[in-house]
């Protein structure tokens, strides 16, 4: 069974793994067909323990491997915003590449925004998700530590948003749907990125997807930091991986302003407070939908996690194409119109 | 008009401003010069120090005393007020801290908004105030950011914001996210119906005022030494873990970027402004 970066309150999950894994050792040993042992005839192969019965084995096997499926359920039922948090970053948990690789078809990356450079945080490219041709956006943060390096932790700079632009803008022009995926800490906070202009160029990424004519949907597949989260998700219809956070601001960063210092107790505190989880944003109405994941996070099984996503992206792209192009961004304005909580006594 | 020649921002040393407070009393030190100077004198000066030009803070009301012509501002979207959607709780909560705020500026939240005319002309004056919570933005500020966007529009009226922010409202969360969706989708339908956005970024404007329509304006002016970003210097600098150039982030460095249009001390903001409506046609 694989091993998995531990999450604190996976450690019961765990504590079965192990005993499964020991257990499965026992069975290959006892499982060992004893006819053809002997390699020296007339030695006798020294038994030092009885073997165990493998039927035996097998049904406490068995047993094991349900009782990590209720516990799995169990504690990703009830994970707290803080949990979440740590889930949506959890180092295996799939990214961006591995759900193209995934679900996609003939992905066909394009690179630059034609100004500055490439941003590896930021990956665009033309895809086929089922039969639907579309352009796939997403933040990316890196599988190796190389690459993590090179994607600043999924932090992308002005360039990979004016990339997203420019490639999203080629998509409206060949009448191809777009779709995001949104995993990022947040927009990167340093001396280049403020030179090049990152508010302008988050600012323009918001200003001009409200108007694109063209079917835009959004998915939340692991962190949804403020603005740099936003700036690829202003799209007709936003959902989050059951897992996944998105909010104003980190928790830390939260903790650290609001709190005045970040540490274990105040990142939980803050973590609540934001209201970040997708459950929150379900009843915010930021978000239309919740993909499920499968038991115990998308990291668990890439593959029906993808598998839930594309179902979802698959539905989403089915009712909007019945839509006039020319409607969707009238519509998309609708949407975000409409959030946000006030009062208002009539002034007259 | 002659335009003073531009400073790079080495040339600026350290004279960087500081906080907002201005002292009770008669006279106050200028954090810009370190003169004594006479309250009175700056007041009048529109809240400049007369010695150094140091650009004080100034609220909102104050702000809208200074851009309207006399007796020609008419606030709109006074009824809205602020609720605590999510009984966000800090080391205060949320509640409270309006409750205070509003009872510290006689305002009911962040902003004032309305018609005026400047120097003659008229336009949707909508101003974000920094003494209320720091100017941040939560649905209140983005709900009257976006309905002035919306008037300017259906009157066809030239719009000029304000900005002073230290960004979203954290207290407002996901919903003050929502709002830079809101009032930059608002000024994608100002765009496409010709209209005039002069945005006018003040010291400081950072966060998600900034990333969305801050810096959408189809003119931005800045003031001297305003700091403008989207990231605060402290969160950079501990990313980073280097020091900061000399005037990082002023609206001088922004100029030099290439990231705004012009600074304009506070005393030619309506002349610059007039002009521009003027040049545009509006």
């Amino acid at each position: 069974m694989a091993s998995y970066y531990q999450l604190e309150f996976e450690k019961p999950v765990v504590e079965i793994e192990q005993r499964i894994a020991e257990l499965e050792q026992k069975a290959r040993r006892a499982g060992a067909p004893p006819a053809e042992a002997p390699a020296y005839p007339g030695i006798e192969t020294p038994e030092a323990e009885p073997l165990p019965d493998p039927a035996a084995i097998a049904v406490e096997i068995e047993r094991l491997r349900e009782q990590r499926e209720a516990e799995l359920a169990r504690v990703y039922s009830s994970l707290s915003p803080r949990d979440t948090v740590l889930v949506a970053r959890h180092p295996k948990r799939p990214q961006t590449r591995d759900y193209v690789e995934l679900m996609c078809k003939d992905f066909c990356e394009l690179h630059g925004d034609r100004r500055f450079g490439d941003d590896p945080a930021m990956v665009v490219g033309f895809a086929r998700i089922g039969s639907t041709k579309v352009l796939v956006v997403g933040h990316y943060k890196g599988r190796t530590t190389k690459e993590r390096i090179a994607c600043h932790f999924g932090c992308a700079h002005p360039e990979g948003y004016r990339k997203a632009l420019a490639k999203m803008k080629l998509a409206e022009k060949f009448g191809l749907p777009i779709v995001t995926f949104v995993d990022t800490p947040g927009a990167y906070p340093g001396i280049g990125a403020e030179q090049r202009g990152q508010a302008e160029a988050i600012a323009v990424n918001l200003r001009e997807m409200s108007r694109l004519k063209t079917p835009i949907v959004s998915i939340v597949i692991g962190e949804g930091g403020s603005g740099g989260a936003l700036g690829i998700a202003v799209a007709d219809r936003v959902a989050m991986l059951e897992h996944a956070w998105y909010s104003v601001i980190s928790p830390e960063g939260c903790a650290a302003i609001l709190w005045k210092q970040a540490n274990d107790q105040t990142n939980q505190l803050a973590a609540q407070a934001l209201k970040l989880t997708a459950r929150d944003n379900l009843e915010l109405g930021i978000i239309d939908a919740i993909v499920p994941e499968p038991p115990g996070g998308a990291h668990r099984d890439p593959q029906r996690a993808a598998a839930n996503i594309e179902r979802w992206i698959t539905d989403q792209l089915h009712e909007l194409r019945s839509v006039n192009p020319s409607t969707l961004p009238a519509r998309r304005y609708e949407r975000f119109r409409k959030l946000g909580s006030y009062t208002e006594v009539p002034v007259g | 008009m002659t335009q003073a020649p531009a400073k790079s921002w080495t040339e600026l040393k350290a004279q960087t401003p500081r906080k907002n407070s201005i002292p009770e009393g008669l006279w106050l030190r200028c954090p810009g010069c370190g003169q004594m100077i006479y309250r009175k004198q700056m007041e009048a000066n529109l809240h400049v120090c007369p010695e150094c030009q140091h650009h004080y803070r100034i609220g909102a009301v104050e702000r809208v005393r200074q851009m309207a012509d006399p007796g020609s501002f008419e606030p709109m979207f006074t009824g809205l007020s602020p609720t605590d959607p999510l009984a966000f709780r800090d080391l205060k909560s949320y509640a409270d801290r309006l409750l205070a705020e509003q009872i510290k500026t006689g305002q009911v939240d962040a902003v004032v908004a309305g018609t005026a005319f400047v120097k003659g002309r008229a336009a949707m004056l909508c101003v974000l105030d920094l003494s209320f919570m720091m100017g941040s933005m939560g649905s209140v500020v983005g709900e009257a950011v976006t309905r002035s966007i919306e008037t300017a529009t259906e009157r066809n009226l030239p719009l000029v914001i304000v900005s002073g922010s230290g960004g979203a409202r954290m207290q407002e969360a996901g919903l003050s996210l929502m709002q830079m969706a809101k009032t930059s989708a608002a000024l994608a339908r100002l765009d496409d119906a010709g209209g005039l956005f002069i945005s006018v970024l003040t010291d400081p404007t950072t966060g998600g005022v900034t990333a969305s329509f801050a810096m959408l304006g189809d003119v931005i002016f800045a003031e001297p030494k305003a700091l403008i970003g989207f990231a605060g210097p402290r969160v950079i600098q501990q990313t980073i873990r280097q020091e900061l150039p000399e005037g990082f982030q002023r609206a001088e460095y922004l100029l030099q970027s290439g990231m705004v249009d012009r600074v304009v001390p506070r005393a030619e903001l309506r002349s610059e402004i007039a002009r521009v409506i003027d040049y545009s046609g509006r």
